[in-house]
């Protein structure tokens, strides 16, 4: 433990929960995002990064993305992630189209859901820079791992498409509307911050530094249950080992002469 | 009459369900891949219409999130529902998008002095109740810590010990063996996160992937791919103010073949003594020290083993696992070679003062 291995020891248990809550381990903690303005940061950028605070907290985190605007890179938004403390993926992204939160006029949805996320656009997996971004996002945009979801509280959708180059990125609220069966029939309705982005340069982990993040602790790899097959018709048919049998002193029929 | 009125309710019905299915599908050329998981799907079609709107696709980007949207909320729907508080809640698979981790996976650390000798011994930590009676306060108190039920440097009467000085202050010197505990136990925590550090530092060929990296380090991983040649290094040109790397020549000394004349007849004539001597020269007490711990473990690994065969699944299986594993092998070690296989065990530092403890003990031991 992290926290009981350090020189100078925590003196109150609550400093002590605040380090172990830090340490690795093996399920990991949500990621958190930070936001940095950089020196030179325009009003278009400005007013990106306080939209992305609705979606995001900042605190000690592993994600952050800094925003910067200079006459040789416009409006450009830097998103990244870090393994370790150390920088593992950045992406530059320029914002070319940008329609704020409070420009729409709607109702928004409560901070802090989950959101459903959508890519779309055969680029997302053709190019090496794209999967990327799209991971990067995921990982951004995806919220809290949770086993249950409610399924009338699932709100809103952020809708990436990748296209000619371009990144379009909507979100829209979702209306859940009465269709003949169980399942409603979807109505969208524009909501919050609709970036229109162009992929700039990148500067992406080494394969063998992904390779290292990506490692899954075995205890959290799925245990296949051994012994146990299944058919094509759904019977399930379990294997049983024996042990050698002594022949000779196997119980047989005692034949009464 | 009928017949045809039925025929029409059939077709009627057929047509109902169609449209009912219609408000809710979608069609796509091809499948979108979904990850419930995550709340996520991905469309792999070319956006054709959206390409073909140009400057301003909002509508286009719209309908295909529509009915990407469609799709993905037609898949959630088939999830096993549950009611929790009169919500309906769905059960949502495990993530299947392989995300990178924060930070990196916790090393094991090798256990502690403690912890070692407690395996050996088969001790298994007591569960004790938090609160003790305090007869001298009257009320019940912690067992360690602040404000603690036997505190004996707050006593306010304290008797002169018969033997004792009796100018001597005895609250001193009471405050004065619980700071030396203390500092002693500090001391030891230390060496312990040493051990644990010292362990931690193997990684990859000696380099940091990012390339922060102290001096030492540095210097240590140039020296290992220097000698990692075919020639272990012997050919390795140095740069020109490098200096040689210190602590790099031979672990064991040998005498030369011939030299000191006096020391060599000098070491002959003891051996013979020793070789000729009636008394042997085997510490007996050491070796039955030896001996009993040898058979203490064993004593242990049979209780071990028994109380996990009476036992079934109330028992502690983590610490018996452990503890089957730590058995074997410290066993097997020592049956390998007398003393060498016992010397592994003990850390040179502390094994001094214990040899030294450990003699008088073993005087009573054996009576």
């Amino acid at each position: 433990m992290d926290a009981l291995d350090r020189v100078v020891k925590p003196k109150t248990k609550r400093a002590k929960r605040f380090l172990e809550k830090r340490e690795p381990k093996l399920s990991e903690n949500i990621k958190n995002a930070m936001l940095i303005k950089g020196g030179n940061a325009n009003a278009t950028v400005m007013q990106v990064l306080r939209d992305m605070e609705f979606f995001s907290k900042k605190s000690d985190c592993s994600l952050f993305m800094f925003g910067s605007h200079n006459k040789k890179r416009p409006n450009n938004l830097v998103i990244g992630r870090m393994y370790d403390y150390h920088v593992l993926d950045m992406i530059e992204l320029g914002i070319e189209k940008f329609v704020s939160l409070k420009d729409i006029k709607n109702s928004k949805c409560p901070e802090g859901t989950k959101p459903l996320l959508i890519f779309a656009g055969d680029d997302f997996d053709v190019t090496e820079d794209y999967r990327r971004l799209k991971n990067l996002l995921i990982d951004f945009f995806r919220g809290p791992t949770v086993p249950n979801v409610r399924l009338a509280g699932l709100e809103y959708v952020l809708h990436f498409t990748a296209l000619n180059g371009k990144v379009y990125f909507r979100s829209y609220k979702l209306l859940l509307k009465k269709s003949g069966c169980r399942t409603p029939r979807i109505e969208l309705e524009e909501m919050g911050p609709s970036l229109d982005l162009v992929l700039r340069r990148t500067h992406l982990a080494s394969d063998d530094l992904y390779k290292l993040s990506m490692k899954m602790p075995k205890a959290l790899k799925p245990k296949k249950k051994k012994n146990i097959s299944q058919d094509t018709f759904g019977t399930t048919y379990g294997r049983i080992h024996m042990q050698k049998q002594d022949l000779s002193k196997l119980q047989t029929r005692k034949m009464k002469g | 009459m009928e017949a045809p009125n039925v025929e029409e309710l059939l077709v009627q019905a057929e047509r109902d369900e169609a449209q009912k299915l219609q408000r809710i599908t979608v069609h796509k050329e091809l499948e979108l891949e979904f990850d419930l998981g995550n709340l996520l799907a991905s469309d792999r079609n070319p956006p054709t219409t959206v390409r073909h709107a140009g400057a301003t696709p909002e509508a286009e980007l719209r309908a295909l999130a529509r009915d990407n949207t469609q799709l993905l909320i037609n898949e959630l729907w088939q999830l096993p529902t549950e009611r929790v508080e009169e919500a309906v809640v769905a059960r949502l698979p495990e993530p299947s998008t392989r995300l990178p981790r924060e930070k990196p996976l916790p090393r094991p650390r090798p256990l502690t002095r403690w912890q070692q000798f407690a395996r050996l011994k088969g001790i298994r930590p007591k569960k004790k109740t938090n609160l003790v009676w305090d007869e001298a306060s009257g009320q019940w108190r912690r067992r360690w810590g602040y404000k603690r039920a036997r505190d004996d440097t707050k006593e306010w009467l304290i008797e002169v010990p018969g033997g004792a000085d009796p100018m001597e202050d005895q609250f001193a010197k009471r405050i004065q063996a619980k700071k030396e505990r203390v500092a002693k136990n500090e001391l030891n925590r230390l060496r312990n996160l040493a051990r644990a550090h010292k362990m931690q530092v193997p990684s990859a060929a000696g380099l940091h992937p990012t390339g922060h990296q102290s001096k030492e380090e540095l210097g240590r991983a140039m020296q290992v791919a220097k000698v990692s040649t075919a020639s272990v290094g012997r050919f390795q040109e140095r740069l020109p103010k490098e200096k040689a790397p210190r602590g790099s020549g031979k672990k064991r000394k040998f005498q030369p073949l011939f030299g000191d004349f006096a020391a060599e007849k000098k070491s002959q004539l003891e051996l013979l003594r020793v070789m000729n001597s009636k008394k042997p020269q085997l510490d007996v007490t050491r070796a039955t020290n030896k001996q009993m711990r040898e058979e203490d473990q064993e004593a242990a690994a049979q209780r071990k083993k028994m109380s996990q065969k009476g036992k079934r699944k109330g028992g502690r299986p983590g610490p018996g696992g452990k503890r089957k594993g730590g058995g074997p092998p410290s066993q097997g070690g020592k049956r390998k070679g007398g003393l060498g296989g016992k010397m592994q065990s003990r850390p040179p530092g502390v094994g001094g003062k214990r040899r030294g403890g450990v003699q008088p003990h073993g005087g009573k031991r054996r009576k």
